[in-house]
Parts: C-alpha cells; sequence; structure tokens
C-alpha cells in the first residue's frame, strides 16, 4: 500500500481480492478487480458494488439547519419535507462557479446529512463553516471520519442486500428513489446512485465495513471499480466533479440547470446574483461517435455554429460505441452532425441528449 | 507469464519478432494488463515510412490511450485487421495478436532493442 495515500477501510480487502489500486484524489482506490467492462455490465445486469468511504459524510445539525442549507447550495432544501428524502445540489461561489456538486439529506428540522467529493472535502468543509460562522448561522459542521460508504447497484442490488442484511429489509423496501432511511448502528441506507441503474448506497461505521462487503460478495455481489463506475456515470449522464465541472464553471455550462432552485425569488442562495447577470452561449449534450475510436475530454468539436469541447468521454460498454459529454456553441441541438477532433484527425458524430443509457436500456433521445 | 524468448522487446512495451523480411510488432502482457480492456486499435498507416521511436499507432483502453512506436526504421506495410473488431484480442493472446509488420529499412539484426531479460528488467523497474 502506498504511505503518502489515504486509505478506506476497505483498502486491504481490495488488494487481497488482486485489485488494481490508484491514486484517485489522494485515496488509493480499486481502478478494477479483474476486467473493467465485466463489472460494467455486471452492474446494468445484475449487482455490483463500489466502495465510496472516500466520499465525506458531513452532519449539518442546528435549529438553524435549513436556513443554512436554503442559503449554502443552489437547490432549494425547502422541497425536502418528508425525512429521508435526498436532493442533489451544487454548492457555488459567489462568482457562480460550482464549489462542488453534493447530496443532502433531511432527518428533522435540526439533522441533515450532505455527502460531498472526496478531493473536494476539505475545502467544502471549510466553505461550509466559513458561510456559518460569517454569516451567524446557528449551526455545526461536524464531518464523519468514522464513516464507510458502499454503493449496491445494479437491478438485483437491493435483493442481494436483504439477502445479506435480511434486517435490513423491512426498513428500506418501501424507499422510493432518493429516500433514505437511518437505521440501528448508525446505518443509512438510501436508494441512490451514480450508475443510472437502481440499488442502494450504504452509510455504516468504518469498522463494519469489511464485513459487509464480504457478506456481499457472499451474496453474489461483483466488487467493482473506479473504472466501471466511470462509464456508468456516463452512459447514466451523471457529471463527475472535476472533469465536467469547477470553479470556473457555471451550472448551465455543465447541464445542472435542473439543480438551481429559482422559484423562490426571495431566497438569496450564494452565486444567484451571479448567475443572473452571466448568460452565456454555451449548451451540454451528450456525443456518439459514429465511427471507431475513442472520445475522451478536452477534445475540440467542429459544429456548424463554432467549435466546442469535450469534457468527458469513453467507450460505451453497453452502446459498443464512444460517448462523450460536450460543451457546445449554443443552435447546436441533439440530433446534429458534428467532427471530433481525435488525435489530429476529424471523426464524426452525432449530438444527443443525456442520458445515454438508463436501467440496463439504451436511451435513444436523439 | 513468463516471456517469450523467441523474439524482442522495446523500452516501450512493445515485442517484435522477425517473420521473413519484416518484423512483426505487438504489446507485451505486462502492457495489456496495465492498460485493461481494451477498445480501439487504430491509426496505424500502411505504407507510412517511420523512424525508429516515432508514433506507429495507438492502443486504447476504456480509460486510457497509449501510443505504439515504431521499433525500428522502415515502412509499415501492414495493419491486423482482426484488431478492428476485437481490440481484445490483445488481452487474450497479447504475443498472438500483433498490431502492425514493419519493413526494416536496413537490412541484418535490428538495433537497439532488448531480450526477453533485458526486458524483464524493465517491467520489473516500473
Amino acid at each position: 500500500m502506498s504511505a503518502s495515500l489515504k486509505h478506506t477501510p476497505l483498502a486491504q480487502t481490495h488488494i487481497a481480492a488482486g485489485a488494481r489500486m490508484v491514486d484517485f484524489g489522494g485515496w488509493d482506490m480499486p481502478l478494477a478487480y479483474g476486467s473493467q467492462i465485466e463489472e460494467h455490465h455486471a452492474v446494468r445486469q445484475d449487482a455490483g458494488m463500489f466502495d465510496v468511504s472516500h466520499m465525506q459524510n458531513v452532519e449539518v445539525t442546528g435549529p438553524a439547519a435549513r436556513a443554512y442549507l436554503r442559503r449554502l447550495v443552489a437547490n432549494d432544501v425547502n422541497k425536502l419535507t418528508v425525512p429521508g428524502k435526498a436532493l442533489y445540489s451544487c454548492m457555488l461561489n459567489p462568482q457562480g462557479g460550482v464549489i462542488d456538486d453534493l447530496i443532502i439529506y433531511f432527518f428533522a428540522e435540526d439533522t441533515w446529512r450532505v455527502v460531498v467529493n472526496a478531493g473536494t472535502a476539505p475545502k467544502d468543509v471549510a466553505w461550509m463553516r466559513r458561510v456559518a460562522q460569517a454569516e451567524g448561522f446557528d449551526v455545526t459542521i461536524t464531518p464523519r471520519t468514522d464513516l464507510a460508504m458502499i454503493a449496491v447497484q445494479g437491478p438485483n442490488a437491493r435483493a442481494k442486500v436483504w439477502s445479506a442484511r435480511p434486517d435490513w429489509q423491512a426498513p428500506s423496501a418501501p424507499l422510493a428513489p432518493f429516500n433514505a432511511v437511518q437505521l440501528a448502528d448508525d446505518v443509512l441506507v438510501a436508494r441512490t446512485g451514480y450508475t443510472g441503474e437502481d440499488g442502494f448506497e450504504i452509510v455504516l461505521p468504518a469498522a463494519h465495513a469489511v464485513t459487509l462487503w464480504q457478506d456481499l460478495v457472499a451474496a453474489g455481489v461483483r466488487p467493482c471499480g473506479l473504472g466501471a463506475r466511470d462509464t456508468l456515470r456516463l452512459e447514466a449522464g451523471m457529471n463527475l466533479y472535476g472533469q465536467d465541472m469547477d470553479e470556473l464553471t457555471l451550472p448551465a455550462e455543465a447541464g445542472l440547470t435542473w439543480t438551481v432552485g429559482l422559484k423562490d425569488a426571495e431566497r438569496q442562495f450564494i452565486g444567484r446574483d451571479a448567475l443572473a447577470a452571466f448568460s452565456l452561449p454555451v449548451t451540454f449534450l451528450g456525443l456518439k461517435l459514429s465511427e471507431r475510436g475513442v472520445m475522451r475530454s478536452h477534445m475540440t468539436v467542429h459544429t456548424p455554429h463554432g467549435t466546442g469541447e469535450t469534457t468527458s468521454g469513453t467507450m460505451s460498454p453497453t452502446l459498443g460505441v464512444s460517448i462523450a459529454f460536450a460543451r457546445l456553441p449554443q443552435g447546436v441541438a441533439p440530433g446534429d452532425s458534428v467532427e471530433i477532433d481525435i488525435r489530429g484527425k476529424r471523426v464524426p458524430a452525432v449530438v444527443c441528449k443525456l442520458p445515454f443509457v438508463r436501467n440496463g436500456k439504451a436511451v435513444e433521445l436523439t | 507469464m513468463s516471456l517469450p524468448t523467441d523474439r524482442q522487446y522495446t523500452n516501450t512495451h512493445e515485442w517484435v519478432r522477425a517473420d521473413g523480411d519484416v518484423l512483426v510488432v505487438g504489446i507485451s502482457d505486462p502492457a495489456q494488463e496495465q492498460l485493461g480492456d481494451l477498445v480501439f486499435v487504430g491509426d496505424v498507416s500502411v505504407g507510412a515510412t517511420l523512424k525508429q521511436g516515432q508514433t506507429a499507432g495507438v492502443v486504447e483502453s476504456v480509460k486510457a490511450a497509449s501510443d505504439i512506436y515504431a521499433p525500428v526504421d522502415g515502412e509499415i506495410v501492414e495493419f491486423n485487421q482482426a484488431l478492428e473488431d476485437n481490440p481484445n484480442l490483445i488481452n487474450e493472446t497479447p504475443y498472438d495478436a500483433w498490431i502492425f509488420k514493419i519493413k526494416p529499412a536496413q537490412a541484418g539484426a535490428p538495433q537497439g532493442l532488448l531480450d526477453a531479460a533485458g526486458y524483464q528488467a524493465v517491467v520489473d523497474a516500473g
């Protein structure tokens, strides 16, 4: 194990299983255990799991928690009224750039949880505390470094979780998508994910992570690495922070307008004024390559309306063609033919809406 | 898997096997393992004249693209078309799934290549 990297409670388990480990945002994480494409298909067709313990759970507690979160993030947490409900949002800086994208869980007026990305966690927590202090919100920000997180995804994921943990079935079976339930022993079961498939994300004490992982393996859940996680999220049309958006990107430039809550005109969330002031002439859409080859990030896209750029790209194991996200000049629309500069050669591609794949099937939205 | 001794290797992880007056080139087993599942092999220009070390084509896994290089000065004379539809042949049988053939500019034994032991040392050094 690399000494300079951070390790999740499951790192030794991954290494013992023969995983190829990589540095991901300062964490020693499994890239793949064997064939990355087989791991991808396991999630689309059956059940796979990911160690996502590097992601940071942050508790937001206190009487001003709701008011604070309505100020802190771009989506409106007033959409959350039922305990356990989750909301995806961006946290913006005053210039409207994306500090991070995150998920917020509501449990009670004074009890909320925010899950942020691994690489941005220290910066996020510092920003969250700064906003709370500077603006005098009566909240406590508590990073939970004692927790692990396992995402179990795929059409058979929930059933396999229940076979490994029968006690969890009754409380988690009624969960609608994007809802969570807190169980005994500091366990959180959420019907969320980053693959476009059904499944759970399970948060639990770090000390219990290895046992759950091994029980899930015994229940027929295939361990999957970051490689499959990336192809799955790309097919599902889900953004990756640092690649598809960052602090220099407005939500609209990353296809995230739907996550910005503008309904309440009175709500002054951080970044709102900047979003109202700027309007960049770009659109964020998908691309499907029409010939052989693989699109990657930062490739130039030639369109009749000017040039654009890919932000993420890969070979789609489900579709068998290369897919990408791209920031394109306004006026480019789904169905348009464009050309991608791949290593100096212009290769034709078709613009399409996102996602590419949902619940195991290709989505034809063009 | 031990390295076949019927061929030579480069520092950049190609294997090179003499076949009549041409050299057959592929990538080594450690190289394909490092790359992972291959999804594209191409950009090989048949007829191109290259210097040793110049880019001869590309192999792409799901995650990354990696150039393959001409092991000697010479002319690319053939590309393995079977890899267009089945790039994963390289993952399955790296020492059979050749990528291109090159006709050396100079006759005689190619210079600057490693034997199996020499290449093993490159692999071990990471």
